[in-house]
């Protein structure tokens, strides 16, 4: 088939034609190039608009053009505009090739010659390239209507409850032993003050008693194989050591358990809970869990209180963990954030110095069901302080720590200090870099604990010290700061400071990375396929992201990525089929010497060796398409759809048809190709 | 820019040419990390220099050797490869695969009289736009210094004789094949010394 290309060049407003000179890319396509297939070349304003697609539709019609090249932005971006622009004109869509011009040329040079010249080979590698493509049809999948969602805090609770009432089955696989997340520690919720308890539990139990939804608490997910549509995900079911079915949620072992240890993960360390413990009254489900490393039953083989006061029976000692095979057509994560460790600034003496306090601990010290039913003591449980400091930033904004802001400490301090103000007569101190309080009714807040008499320092406290200097300072927590208003260095002595430490990604971040295809930024986030137009979808087709696990978020943010990641699966189980793109291996058998350098090339393991045929064969639905097989066979019999060696081998040359000057660059006496020329080359 | 290295052997190390030698530089880049990198310095309107120009393949570990090989034959200056971090992988390792091949690539176009540093390797996250751009520019000074690829070029004969670069233009110059007399040159250096 001759090939009858045309060539389009958007100037994109200014942002392409005001560095590259988009009228001569055009013509010297339309001259150069015509001997490589191009037809026509045609420059436009906006190529993406409806007119600039109608000029590729048109002219595959009425010039019977069989290729298109479009030099204009990111494939990321429009690759699908314009392949749909290509399908409508009649023509396969993947022979269609969008070369970016704009990203990785006259957005990031200023040298207009230099920058025409590069536009001219990236030009000329699409036209090489789209010479070799071939004509490939999407595949399509099935989508299971069944999701799962990976954390119950208030993200995956509300993504959650989305879809089950939409009428579709959701797994909720929560670690703890209950749904709830962070929002179950807090006291009020900022800026409005709802009681976070009051606002969460409704919603909690909305998830642990619909139809819809199977609660899969004290789990944790160990493997996820398969893609969209037909994920398949092994979960651990850890064992409670208490039947499900037979507990009714008394709560009578709890108070019957003789044993007490500190709770460091609900209560953040500031509470002691029994072994046999829900982590808190309203939990869901109220099923309690064994701790069995502080079990005495476990650990000596006495006790059994709990089993002698179970009315239902429902102790089981031997329960051991079970693995649950999921089938699922989508995911949504929602594993949220861990609080940054204080601990790692030493100079700010927390775990040190007891009345220095975390922003999670104060929480609880001041939730009504917290371990001083919410009165705001000293460490010593009785002691009510007289000044008490805020420090912001902990963690935050900090090069030695985290570069980035945490988004919702400030408004969580204002929250503390408002609380302080509210239950105690004390004085209260916030030590600011700068106030951050974009929200709605967050300014009003902000105004609102300002006339309540709130101090603020503006300043990064340096150090915070129990050794005094001064009279006044015995037996105090000195806070030396720089107020950077006053321009001069402070003491400021307080009975209690409150650290309000950032959040960071969870420990594990990278491994859950890794488990569900998700790209992780630098710090640990994960990265939206898109950061503003698809903040809840990743890279990886039917895995979706919601709240904190891509970053710093505050409730009602959470819970608008929650619905939205909602909203994006119950689309693709509307839609019940959806195409993928054809990027796969294939094995040539008539090529393949068996050497089986290939099947352990396999992330996915999607290649096996038949010993019959004495060849190796690729699982198109397995195979993901990184191509990696492709480059290490060494007969050169795996071929890439779309990625194809052709393809890149003409690209290649295509790019280097035009020096930096604009002139050919000078091509080495070592020609170096792959195919079947070479193959008789070194045969003869 | 007009001082392109003349056709003659190219000029020695330090001769004046270096001074405004323009490299052309072929950056092999993942669908993933280093390609939206890419996207993403062009988004925050970081410049880099105009010498690098990208092949977006869907891994790291899908770049054959050949590509290499190819784009140096085919007058690049120098070939810069590109992917996620390690252990940031989309197909969760195959970027090892990619450092591997790179290192013994490099052994291999040493052997070939190329400079190691004309083979280059840079990590960059879907996050670092900033630090492609960085590492561009420091390949693209130090391709710089190098000056042009010293690769024999232009009316270059083999024994019996043949032009190898009129036989290879009388191919039509497509990724067809080499002349049948280059029995002076072993076509296919690298696949299996890179695995």
């Amino acid at each position: 088939m001759t090939e009858r290309i045309g060539v389009y060049v958007c100037h994109c407003g200014s942002n392409i034609a005001g560095v590259v000179d988009v009228a001569e890319l055009a013509r010297w396509a339309a001259e150069t190039l015509r001997d490589r297939g191009v037809v026509i070349a045609r420059d436009y304003k906006f190529m993406c608009s409806s007119p600039g697609q109608e000029l590729v539709t048109d002219d595959i019609k009425n010039l019977g053009l069989n290729r298109i090249v479009v030099a204009a932005c990111s494939p990321h971006l429009h690759e699908n505009t314009f392949r749909t622009a290509t399908a409508r004109g009649g023509l396969n869509p993947y022979l269609c090739e969008l070369v970016s011009i704009r990203e990785q040329d006259s957005w990031v040079h200023t040298d207009k010659a230099a920058a025409t010249a590069k536009a001219k080979a990236i030009l000329a590698g699409g036209v090489e390239r789209v010479r070799r493509s071939e004509p490939m049809q999407p595949i399509k999948v099935d989508i299971n209507p069944a999701t799962l969602v990976v954390g119950g805090g208030i993200a995956g609770i509300s993504a959650t409850l989305e879809i089950a009432d939409a009428g579709f089955k959701v797994y909720l696989v929560e670690k703890d032993p209950s749904i709830g997340g962070h929002m179950a520690q807090f006291d009020k919720t900022f800026p409005t003050l709802d009681c976070a308890a009051c606002i969460l539990t409704p919603k909690m139990v909305a998830a642990g008693t619909h139809p819809n939804v199977e609660l899969l608490t004290w789990s944790e997910v160990e493997k996820v194989e398969g893609y969209v549509g037909n994920f398949t995900v092994t979960v651990r079911k850890k064992a409670r050591y208490v039947d499900e079915d037979l507990c009714n949620g008394c709560g009578v072992c709890q108070e019957k358990c003789p044993w007490k240890v500190l709770d460091e993960v609900f209560e953040a360390g500031m509470g002691r809970r029994k072994v046999i413990y829900t982590p808190f009254d309203q939990a869901v489900p109220r099923i309690p869990v064994i701790d069995r490393p502080n079990c005495p039953y476990f650990k000596k083989g006495t006790c059994r209180a709990c089993e002698k006061f179970c009315d239902a029976n429902a102790i089981d000692f031997t329960q051991e963990d079970q693995i649950l095979t999921l089938e699922v057509g989508n995911i949504i994560i929602a594993t949220g954030y861990d609080l940054f460790d204080a601990r790692r600034i030493p100079q700010y003496g927390y775990g040190r110095l007891p009345n220095v306090f975390t922003s999670l601990e104060f929480e609880r010290l001041c939730s009504a069901a917290g371990p001083t039913n919410g009165n705001i003591v000293l460490r010593d449980g009785k002691t009510a302080p007289k000044t008490v400091g805020i420090v912001h930033c902990v963690g935050s904004r900090d090069k030695n720590y985290n570069g980035y802001c945490s988004a919702i400490c400030c408004m969580q301090s204002l929250k503390f200090a408002h609380l302080v103000k509210e239950r105690t007569d004390a004085e209260v101190t916030n030590f600011y870099i700068d106030m951050r309080t974009p929200g709605k009714g967050y300014e009003e807040f902000y105004e609102r604990v300002l006339e309540e008499g709130g101090h603020f320092v503006r300043g990064k406290v340096a150090e915070i010290t129990d050794a005094a200097r001064l009279p006044g300072e015995e037996g105090k927590l000195i806070i030396q700061v720089e107020d950077t208003l006053a321009g001069k260095q402070r003491r400021i002595p307080m009975d209690m400071v409150i650290l309000s430490a950032g959040l960071e990604p969870r420990a594990g971040a990278k491994e859950l990375a890794t488990q569900f295809g998700l790209s992780c930024s630098f710090d640990g986030w994960a990265i939206e396929k898109h950061p503003k137009l698809d903040p809840v979808a990743t890279m990886t087709e039917g895995v979706f992201i919601a709240g904190c696990v891509s970053g710093p978020k505050d409730i009602p943010a959470s819970v608008a990525q929650g619905a939205a990641a909602a909203a994006r699966v119950l689309g693709r189980i509307q839609q019940k089929q959806m195409s993928l793109e054809p990027i796969k291996a294939t094995v040539h058998a008539e090529h393949c010497s068996g050497c089986r350098i290939c099947n352990t090339m396999c992330p996915y393991n999607a290649i096996s060796f038949l010993e019959a045929d004495g060849v190796s064969f690729i699982n198109a639905a397995m195979c993901q398409g990184c191509g990696t097989c492709v480059a290490a066979c060494p007969a050169g019999a795996i071929s890439g759809t779309g990625f194809s060696d052709e393809q890149v081998l003409a690209q290649i040359e295509g790019l280097l048809r035009v020096g930096a000057d604009g002139e050919r660059p000078r091509r080495s006496a070592f020609p170096v190709a792959r195919g079947e020329a070479i193959e008789e080359a070194v045969l003869a | 820019m007009s001082a392109q290295a003349p056709v003659a052997p190219a000029p020695a190390e330090g001769a004046a040419p270096a001074r405004t030698f323009e490299p052309v530089i072929i950056g092999f880049t993942c669908n993933w990390c280093s390609y939206r990198a890419a996207d993403l310095a062009g988004t925050a309107r970081t410049k880099y220099p105009p010498n690098v120009r990208l092949i977006r393949l869907m891994c790291s570990g899908r770049l054959d050797p050949t590509f290499v090989l190819k784009a140096f034959s085919e007058g690049a200056d120098a070939v810069l490869v590109s992917g996620c971090h390690p252990g940031e992988c989309h197909y969760l390792e195959q970027n090892y695969k990619a450092l591997r091949r790179f290192k013994l690539l490099q052994r291999t176009i040493e052997a070939l009289g190329i400079e190691p540093g004309r083979l280059q390797l840079v990590w960059a996250s879907a996050a670092e736009g900033v630090r492609l751009a960085n590492e561009i520019a420091r390949v693209t000074e130090e391709v710089r210094a190098l000056g042009p690829l010293n690769w024999p070029v232009g009316n270059v004969v083999d024994i019996d004789g043949v032009n190898l670069e009129a036989a290879w233009e009388a191919t039509g110059g497509d990724a067809g094949g080499p002349p049948e007399t280059s029995d002076c040159v072993d076509p296919e250096p690298t696949p299996e010394a890179a695995r």
